[in-house]
């Protein structure tokens, strides 16, 4: 999942369908600097990875965040933060006077 | 892909007032790791090698860990590989993090950093069904993820 965000377009993408909410593909090709073919390609990478989706097909189709998963994928980046906060205190307690 | 995204990695800095050389023997001591880690390994830490372990973290008790060992140098860094995340799951397919512990005088103390790096090339569509236990109360989600794409 992570790794359809290591592409500074697809992260353009999920900026845009974030901070402006669904958007057609025509929108999001305005002033991305690549093709709507490429937009096209990236949007159905992240459609993939379960980041973002079709919600209106048809002549002109729009996509929208799939944020349940990106919120719990950050989620599970803060969990394992977490274990490590917990582990550095046992540690400190093992180690400190 | 040579941009470090904020969801790649986790980083940890803090003051252990400890002297170095304790601080080390704690990290690099396979022992001594596994104490304050909870688990237990059946090897000691040597470069190049892999160690199997047991969690002895209540609740999760008796589930296999596997820890690659990368690169020892003497009360200064240690680093190894491992499957991140809920080790209910079966990762042993996928891509490994890497784990790195650096040490450095900070006075009498030490100044400990662990990096956790290398979550970008997990298939976290798979991690995020083993935390789906605690979903709920996500409303306010999509601020964080302005941030977080913002910083990338």
């Amino acid at each position: 999942m992570f790794a359809a965000l290591g592409d500074e377009t697809r992260l353009q993408i999920v900026a845009r369908l974030c901070a402006e909410g669904p958007l057609s593909i025509t929108r999001l090709s305005e002033g991305a600097g690549v093709t709507r073919q490429a937009i096209t390609k990236h949007l159905n990478a992240l459609s993939a990875a379960g980041l973002a989706k079709n919600v209106k097909s048809g002549r002109e189709q729009i996509w929208e965040l799939e944020t349940r998963r990106l919120e719990m994928a950050r989620r599970c980046l803060d969990r394992i933060s977490d274990q490590w906060d917990v582990a550095i205190d046992r540690l400190k307690a093992m180690v400190e006077d | 892909m040579t941009a470090t995204t904020v969801t790649d990695r986790i980083e940890k800095t803090v003051i252990v007032k400890a002297p170095r050389s304790r601080v080390w023997q704690a990290i690099s001591d396979a022992k001594q790791f596994g104490q304050w880690f909870k688990v237990q390994l059946d090897g000691e830490f040597k470069a190049g090698t892999t160690i199997n372990g047991t969690i002895t973290y209540p609740g999760y008790e008796g589930l296999k860990l596997e820890i690659v060992v990368e690169r020892i140098e003497p009360e200064r860094f240690f680093s190894y590989r491992w499957h991140p995340g809920d080790p209910k799951a079966d990762y042993s397919a996928e891509p490994m993090t890497l784990v790195e512990f650096t040490l450095e005088d900070a006075g009498a103390h030490t100044r400990l950093t662990i990096v956790e790096s290398g979550f970008d090339r997990i298939p976290l569509a798979r991690r995020a069904e083993a935390f789906r236990m605690n979903e709920g109360g996500w409303t306010e989600q999509v601020e964080h993820i302005q941030r977080y794409v913002a910083k990338s």
